[in-house]
């Protein structure tokens, strides 16, 4: 089981940096998303898989009944998610947003020339003032 | 144990639920952010003063014991970095008050700003890898939304690049975690340092940090992973330039100097000898690539890159001079990177560009503007008795201690082109007589202090400026105190022992 899902978790990780490297931004995204899914596959998989009992505390005992499974790594994965979850819906707000005001999701195409800078902020300046 | 430790986070959060609840009035928003800014920075010199005399603070949040719960630590090192943060904070906040304009005050200018504050205090004051994790993300998810606050073409364009490259380097950074963890079972700094020490097989751990300085260095802007940051912070509101460029990259370098050397010194000779290569190339490439730009802001943001190289060179040295040459160059480069892009910003209002080519005419104009610029810019290329004078000099001992002849002469040479930068700068910008076509309205009408005047712009800039002259040339004190966080940092075995007790 550790060895399929480390090789799971390689191929993700190598189609995220695939896809990470293309120059459309929504496959970037994509890209972001597998590579996030690979890092949580493999960080589930450090934790040690064992087929074990929960890590629950019966009454009257102390301990919980060993061998018991660890819960660490799920609790740090499903924190990861989470965040990842957050960020990554940033992101395609970002990639909607820019396509919207740009008119392109290729990268190539945002090559924004700095002069450009001056001229907008003046430009919000203007309006702001007015 | 000590309570307070929670403060340089629990104000910042205050401050920003004050402004999120108060989204209509826009008094209640600046009047939040100014004042939990100051208030932030009352609690960590307080704080500071107390791990400079009691020893590292230490809190185990929830009663947990380390290394089960979180822990929070303060030593000298997060002290120092936790002052100029805040000192950072409030000045921006005050130059926030001219600079962002009523409808980004709308879309939570403040809350957001003081996000960020948690995330960069979170960081600094964490000791728990995976903790470091979570705080570098609520920097992040803030640091995205203010540098796209705003919505021009050419914010978006910075964003995304920024956003893409900090995500993948949040993920590399938690696949490193998850390494750590798999080789350890723990998370906690202290309890890792003494246990990846048993760890047999050195070759795994190795390969280890080096995704730790792959992931921190992107954060941090070395060479060859700093191509995002010229790319992005030449594109948001001034304000936001300068805590970026000020604070967001440190953060990044705070992380190297903690893990290199509190976790990976199993292997100096190997790690060390990497970050030094880097250190010198990010220095090269830094300057090199500033002297071909011709856009204020822009040719501020490939210094940064070429500045962070002597922070990772005085890491790279791991000796104490060299650690605390390292600490005093961070602490230095924060004060003058960021007035540097405030003063960009006043030039901007005046003239209404950020082209150099366009620029022209401040010095007989703004003379004062000019002296506020040459502090920054000569304490940035190393002029005695401003502050970077300091840093490069300890720096350049350290490296001819330990007898690193090449990397210091490069230290010295990129020192020498930091000058030509500011030199251009200078020439276009303020001794050049400005074109009549591209003259703006304002310019020389508008005044810099007095009625009708940019205020809030100039009082930030004047305070730092003041900083700056006061840490050069007062040096003794500030110097010594970094000797002491340097100290602490070669001695691993004081922030062990207190954060997990007598063993």
């Amino acid at each position: 089981m550790e060895t399929l899902l480390a090789i799971i978790g390689g191929a993700l990780f190598a189609a995220g940096i695939y896809m990470v490297l293309r120059r459309n931004l929504i496959k970037a995204v994509i890209g972001i998303i597998l590579i996030s899914n690979a890092v949580n596959v493999l960080f589930f998989n450090l934790g040690r898989l064992t087929k074990a009992n929960p890590p629950l505390i019966w009454e009257g005992n102390t301990l919980p009944v060993s061998p018991f499974a660890n819960p660490l790594p799920q609790a740090l994965v499903l924190t990861a998610i989470v965040i990842g979850f957050g960020l990554l819906a940033f992101a395609l707000v970002l990639a909607y947003r820019s396509y919207k005001e740009l008119g392109t999701v290729d990268l190539d195409d945002m090559k924004m020339d700095p002069v450009e800078v001056s001229a907008e902020m003046r430009a919000e300046e203007e309006q702001v003032n007015q | 144990m000590n309570l307070l430790l929670i403060l340089p986070i629990a104000i910042p959060l205050t401050a920003a639920t004050i402004g999120l609840l108060f989204r209509k009035s826009p008094m209640v928003q600046r009047a939040s952010g100014v004042i939990g800014m100051a208030a932030l920075l009352v609690s960590v010199i307080y704080l500071s003063w107390q791990t400079y005399t009691d020893g590292i603070q230490v809190i185990q949040l929830g009663d947990w014991a380390a290394p089960f719960g979180i822990t929070l630590v303060m030593d000298l090192l997060s002290a120092a970095m936790l002052i100029i943060t805040a000192i950072m904070g409030l000045v921006v906040s005050i130059y926030s008050l001219y600079d962002i304009d009523r409808v980004k005050e709308q879309y939570h200018y403040y809350p957001l700003l003081h996000i960020l504050l948690i995330g960069i205090n979170g960081s600094f004051l964490t000791g728990d890898l995976f903790n470091l994790y979570v705080w570098f993300e609520v920097m992040l998810i803030s640091s995205f939304i203010l540098l796209a606050l705003g919505n021009r073409k050419t914010q978006l364009q910075g964003a995304v690049k920024y956003v893409i490259i900090n995500l993948v380097s949040s993920l590399v950074f938690l696949f490193g975690v998850a390494m750590v963890y798999g080789m350890t079972g723990t998370l906690n700094m202290a309890d890792l340092a003494v246990k990846i020490a048993e760890v047999e097989n050195t070759g795994l751990v190795t390969a280890v940090s080096m995704i730790f300085i792959v992931s921190f260095g992107i954060k941090a802007a070395i060479f060859p992973l700093f191509f995002w940051l010229p790319a992005s912070y030449h594109t948001p509101p001034v304000a936001v330039s300068a805590i970026f460029g000020g604070l967001l990259t440190k953060v990044g370098v705070y992380a190297l100097i903690r893990v290199f050397t509190l976790i990976f010194t199993h292997d100096i000779g190997y790690t060390h000898t990497i970050l030094l290569w880097v250190s010198g190339f990010t220095m090269v490439c830094g300057v090199l690539g500033a002297a071909a730009q011709m856009e204020f802001r822009k040719v501020l943001s490939f210094h940064i890159v070429s500045q962070i190289g002597y922070m990772i060179m005085g890491l790279a040295f791991n000796t104490k001079l060299g650690i605390m040459g390292a600490i005093f160059y961070i602490i230095h480069n924060i004060l003058a990177k960021s007035n540097l892009f405030l003063i960009s910003g006043i030039a901007q209002r005046l003239t209404g560009t950020f082209e150099l080519k366009q620029l022209g005419g401040l010095y007989r104009q703004y003379p004062w503007l000019a002296v506020l610029f040459l502090i920054s810019a000569f304490a940035l290329a190393g002029f005695p008795p401003l502050s970077g004078f300091w840093a490069k000099l300890s720096l350049v001992k350290a490296g001819l201690q330990i007898e690193q002849y090449v990397i210091t002469g490069v230290a010295i040479l990129v020192g020498l082109l930091t000058l030509f930068s500011m030199v251009k700068i200078w020439a276009y910008a303020f001794w050049m007589p400005m074109e009549e076509e591209n003259k703006s309205e304002q310019f020389g009408k508008m005044k810099l202090m007095g009625a009708g005047g940019l205020n809030l712009l100039v009082t930030p800039v004047i305070i730092l400026a003041a900083i700056i002259i006061i840490v050069g040339l007062f040096a003794e004190p500030f110097l010594s105190f970094c000797m002491l966080a340097a100290e602490q940092l070669l001695n691993p075995e004081i922030y062990i022992e207190s954060v997990l007790g007598e063993s």
